[in-house]
């Protein structure tokens, strides 16, 4: 990450999956949507959400952090990377 | 070794005066002769596909094999006027198949030359032979299991399938719902070890321990009363999948161990590793045990972890693994999950059948747990189904 952010940066993670998902589902989709309960991801789903994430944000996502919830919704795989990145030394 | 023939996995025959009498473009009124019919129908039983390389028009060669009966034991026929090489170049192409497994039959010296020309790996023979072609080792398997009984139709099941599913636009689980899946879920008679010893060979992609199980090893333990080896199977509208997985299972008091859960590459777009897992997830928690698994991270099988880490299994402390000692290699994890009732599959029917008795117990302490059972019997209790 660069030091040049806008105000926008806070949600700037949540945008880009959202709009990866939007594209990939065809459907719309809001950051806190409960995306397996609401069926729109399935289980098959989960490998590729997996790494799609790993590749977007550069981040390694392994051990008890591939935890289902984390996946839930657009907010909290953004809280995921946030952490991920925080914890590999960025602050 | 001189005396271990590589096994031919697909023969592909010319017409002419080699599978039938005659020529079709003479004229002739061409004959297939009941021995060679008897070929055919011999090699497909065994599991060895068929295909065919003719020069010929494709419509009136295939209405030919249509009226002759045996059209349908042929996939991927190449009927047309180019160079053979490159007919069984592309049937080999699209089985996935190496050179090496790959046997044409034709009465042209010339072609039989052309095609070993380009294709060095591909074994010829002439039209002489076919006969004999299924009293020589290569074209005869060590094993036929159900499996290889039903190959050929699981390609041509899985070729309608893919066709559809490029057709398809919708979001990919109406997809899954379309195919009609069915789940089996069974314990392993002695038919099917084979299979599962021929399936953990070939899924190292899902294979969470990465440990290969010979037929030796599932026999003895087939027999041994503390485990439970379980074989997969699925089948949709387009015909059977065959065995997709093998579940190996120790029960101890207080808990499960899954040793091996290992599902084949073909399922693994259907969630297949999920389905499973959820099923012994809600029969653990049926029973009132804890789920103890192990998994061995490879380079092929991260869908595997992320399937087993998405049901529930995590590395945290649990008085069941701490009294059961460390695992003996330190490449494997150990994963506890405490069991919760889990849904019956949206995109697929489960059936589950042929458990042994030891294997259903009846929940004894809770009361809600046995209203739950009532209303859900239907995903566990057998439905005879025939396409399993
Ligand atoms: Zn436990």
């Amino acid at each position: 990450m660069t030091t040049h952010q806008g105000p926008g940066t806070d949600s700037a993670i949540e945008e880009t999956l959202k709009s990866y998902l939007v594209d990939r589902l065809k459907t719309e989709v809001t950051f806190d949507q409960d995306l397996f309960e609401s069926g729109l991801v399935s289980s098959m789903f989960a490998m590729e959400l997996v790494v799609h994430l790993e590749k977007t944000f550069e981040v390694s996502i392994v051990g008890n952090d591939l935890r289902l919830a984390n996946f839930r919704s657009i907010r909290s795989m953004a809280a995921l990377v946030r952490g991920l990145r925080d914890g590999d030394g960025r602050g | 070794m001189a005396d271990q023939a590589v096994p031919v996995k697909c023969l592909v025959w010319d017409l002419d005066n080699t599978l039938w009498r005659g020529t079709l473009l003479e004229g002739d009124d061409v004959r297939l002769s009941d021995a060679v019919r008897e070929v055919i129908v011999m090699l497909d039983s065994r599991g060895i596909l068929q295909s065919v390389a003719s020069k010929n028009d494709h419509d009136p060669a295939w209405r030919k094999l249509e009226r002759l009966g045996v059209a349908e034991y042929f996939l991927l026929p190449e009927i047309g006027w180019g160079p053979k090489s490159e007919s069984v170049r592309r049937i080999a192409d699209e089985l996935r198949f190496a050179h090496t497994a790959v046997a044409f039959v034709d009465d042209q010296p010339a072609e039989r030359a052309e095609v070993a020309f380009h294709l060095p790996e591909v074994r010829c023979y002439s039209h002489e032979q076919v006969l004999g072609l299924p009293g020589l080792p290569e074209f005869t398997p060590a094993t036929v299991t159900e499996d290889s009984r039903q190959r050929r139709r699981m390609y041509q099941a899985n070729f309608r399938r893919t066709a559809e599913q490029s057709a398809f636009t919708g979001p990919d689980e109406d997809f899954l719902r379309s195919l009609e899946l069915v789940m089996r879920i069974s314990g392993a008679g002695a038919d099917d070890l084979a299979r599962v010893e021929e399936l953990t060979l070939r899924t190292s992609q899902m294979n969470a321990t990465g440990v290969h199980y010979s037929d030796t090893v599932l026999r003895e333990l087939c027999a041994d009363p503390a485990h439970d080896v379980l074989v997969i199977s699925m089948a949709d509208r387009f015909g059977p999948h065959g065995a997709v997985g093998v579940l190996l299972l120790a029960r101890n008091a207080g808990f499960w161990h899954l040793k091996l859960l290992a599902t084949s590459c073909r399922v693994v777009s259907f969630g297949a590793g999920a389905v499973i897992l959820n099923w012994l997830i809600d029969q653990a928690f049926e029973a009132g045990v804890h789920l103890v698994a192990d998994f061995r991270q490879t380079e092929r099988n991260r869908m595997m972890e992320i399937a087993y880490r998405f049901a529930g299994f995590a590395t945290d402390p649990c008085a069941c693994t701490s009294a059961y000692g460390i695992p003996p290699d330190p490449d494997v994890q150990r994963l506890h999950l405490v069991p919760d009732h889990r849904n019956a599959p949206s995109t697929m029917r489960l059936v589950s059948e042929g458990l042994p008795t030891s294997w259903t117990p009846r929940p004894r302490h809770s009361r809600r747990v046995s209203e739950r059972r009532d209303e859900e019997d239907h995903v566990v209790t057998s439905t005879p189904t025939d396409t399993l």
